[in-house]
């Protein structure tokens, strides 16, 4: 019978299966930090259980790290505490970690793949929504609360009900200056945060094919976003040529190669939903409200939630233009900006550092707006330090920091202030999000280096 | 964990969609390392709002949640169902819930119920003129009861069942640890592992 990536990719995980039960799924990779894992490792402990296979998994300090003075001491004693806590336990049970101050210390979603750890046809997961990164080699990944970080832990396994599957089939070529973050805002827009709901993601066409495995990342990342769970792309040549050399590869590369090269859908598949979006139109696209779907082109204005003919959908928008301080009809372009942050899961690689830093060379950032730079991991910062993009920011005017989850959320130093109104490359803009009263607009690397420049949201077209 | 058959008692009308884990416990106040004392992050940033339902002294006692849709996207954090329970919600009633947000429910004892929202606008009217309204959310006959009026709603047997018992997942499954031995056997050769540590 056809079927599809995600359903192959299922199939060869199940351990049981029993009519009335969820199947029971084989997890080959476990990524786990400080914030979802403390409880799991108290209720191991409670029932006298061991970490089943502690050589497939892997931790290591994002949420609450700061980004500036890491050789100190962490400030915040509570965030010290689950800092402290992670150490303990991965000593306490053998597991590997990589804390602050480690080269591959990092946003958990970045260290997976830059360590060649993330490899096509694999489940994998972590107690961390953004789990759904790990899809663009063509992997089953997924987040899970803390009792399944548990239940991980304990038994390398997950009951799982199985997903549908949709497709979104993204044709044609992007312009110059549209990226991977645009394609996946403009998605999410057009199905909505409650879309994807029950169905795993594969992304598919020639615009999805053609872009780079960095790119890839940033789509599958906001598959949650979409209300999918998990967000996968099938492995080629690309995805391959990214594995090579990692310290994790497969030792016998050619005949992994060939192994990977089975993970795709069938010719006759089918999808039980399919959702198609041509690249050729899509422009550059940021977020005007508190949530990731309330997003439009950059070029566009303010929504009047008057047009909004579902009432729902209407009481949305009239509430988050009021939490975001905007007016109706206001044109995006004209929206000062208070802070831009460069970073997070969805854009804290290389390629992402280096698009922003090609717009900003040899330029000012805005006086009126600080930018915060933060590399997705340590081997992302040494990366771009060889490179010398620390200097292009820092020279710009920009704040060149250390790795961790940073502005994204609001739980360690790096936060908004009330009504401070960022233009963010992250992944959430719900109300408080980057710090309690803070305002978020969702854009790509580009959009916020061009913005950090003219101090209002803006792409490179506009300087 | 303990077994949920039925749950009857008042309850809250929240009359958000899209209430997302941030709101339900923003991440400031995920930095504790037990399973308590997470309610007092439930919906922080609207609770120092006087007129946010749960500040009506008329909605203080309310253990069932009446949400609007797509309630729980967002993180994965289960911190969300703990603030909810650690509060004193048993029961959360939406006409649509984010999957991890409604996984996590599920494992933890706190029941979602799915309703049409036709019937979840009923119910606000209901609970918004009479906060006394007594709700009764039986599992066992899968029904929503108030005022006479009585809704089914879909639950799949084997989470009905595990709920019933208050059985804890991680026990089912190490019955089956024969099964996990098997399949361990006949795992892809390829696939990498975390240990020995390589640079």
């Amino acid at each position: 019978m056809a079927i599809t990536l995600a359903e192959k990719i299922w199939a060869e995980h199940v351990v049981r299966a029993a009519s009335g039960e969820p199947d029971l799924l084989y997890i080959d990779l476990h990524l786990i930090h400080e914030v979802t894992s403390p409880q799991a490792f108290d209720g191991l402990r409670l029932a006298h259980r061991a970490v089943r296979r502690p050589e497939l998994t892997i931790a290591t300090e994002d949420h609450n790290v700061p980004t500036l003075n890491i050789d100190k001491p962490i400030a915040d004693p509570v965030s010290k505490l689950q800092v402290d806590t992670l150490r303990a336990n991965c000593t306490e049970f053998g597991l590997r970690i990589h804390s602050l101050g480690d080269k591959d210390q990092g946003i958990v979603h970045v260290v997976g793949p830059q360590l060649g750890l993330t490899q096509p046809g694999m489940t994998i997961v972590c107690g961390d929504s953004h789990t759904s990164t790990h899809g663009a080699f063509g992997a089953l990944a997924f987040g899970i609360g803390t009792s399944e970080v548990e239940h991980v832990l304990a038994t390398q396994t997950l009951p799982a009900v199985r997903p549908k599957t949709m497709a979104i089939n993204v044709e044609g070529r992007l312009k110059p200056g549209v990226t991977s973050k645009d394609i996946i805002l403009a998605i999410i827009a057009k199905i909505g945060t409650g879309g994807g709901q029950g169905y795993v993601i594969e992304y598919r066409g020639s615009a999805i094919r053609a872009l780079s495995m960095e790119s890839r990342m940033t789509v599958c990342n906001m598959s949650i976003e979409a209300g999918a769970r998990a967000g996968l792309i099938a492995p080629d040549q690309t995805t391959f040529d990214y594995i090579l050399g990692r310290p994790h590869a497969p030792e016998d590369f050619d005949g992994a190669v060939s192994y990977w090269k089975t993970f795709f859908t069938d010719k006759d598949a089918t999808f039980d939903a399919e959702v198609n979006l041509n690249a050729d139109e899509l422009e550059p696209f940021v977020t005007w409200g508190t949530n990731p779907a309330q997003g439009a082109s950059l070029n566009s204005n303010v929504p009047n939630p008057a047009d909004i003919a579902d009432e729902e959908a209407r009481g949305a928008a009239e509430r988050a233009l009021v939490y975001m301080g905007l007016t109706a009809g206001t044109p995006l372009k004209k929206i000062a900006i208070d802070t831009v942050f460069l970073g997070s899961c969805t854009n804290g690689r290389i390629e992402d550092l280096r698009a922003a830093a090609e717009v900003v060379k040899g330029k000012k950032i805005a006086s009126t707006l600080r930018m915060l730079v933060v590399p997705g991991s340590a081997r992302v910062r040494l990366e771009a330090e060889a490179e010398g993009l620390d200097k292009v920011f820092i020279d710009a005017g920009a704040e060149w920091r250390n790795a961790g989850c940073s502005m994204c959320l609001g739980m360690n130093p790096d936060q908004l202030a009330v009504g401070e109104r960022a233009a963010s490359t992250s992944n959430r803009n719900f109300e408080g999000r980057q710090g309690k009263g803070g305002r978020t607009h969702l854009v790509s690397p580009l959009v916020a280096a061009a913005t950090a420049l003219r101090g209002t949201l803006s792409s490179p077209a506009d300087l | 964990m303990d077994k949920f058959i039925n749950h009857t008692g008042t309850a809250a009308p929240l009359r958000r969609s899209n209430v997302d884990t941030d709101q339900i416990i923003p991440a400031v106040y995920l930095k504790r390392v037990t399973r308590s004392g997470f309610e007092d992050g439930l919906f922080a940033a609207w609770r120092s709002d006087p007129e946010f339902v749960l500040n009506n002294a008329a909605y203080k006692s309310a253990t069932i949640l009446v949400a609007g849709v797509d309630f729980g996207t967002g993180s994965s954090r289960e911190h969300a169902v703990w603030a909810l329970q650690n509060y004193g919600f048993k029961v959360v009633i939406s006409s649509r819930f984010a999957d991890i947000f409604r996984g996590n429910s599920l494992k933890g004892g706190l029941l979602t119920v799915i309703l049409d929202q036709s019937d979840v606008e009923a119910i606000w009217l209901a609970i918004e003129a009479d906060p006394t309204t007594q709700i009764k959310v039986d599992l066992e006959s899968r029904t929503v009861s108030y005022n006479g009026i009585v809704l089914g709603f879909a639950i799949d047997d084997y989470t009905r069942w595990r709920l019933m018992e208050g059985l804890d997942d991680i026990g089912l499954t190490i019955k089956n640890s024969d099964s996990i031995d098997a399949f361990e056997k006949t795992r892809a050769t390829y696939k990498p592992a975390t240990l020995p540590i390589r640079r």
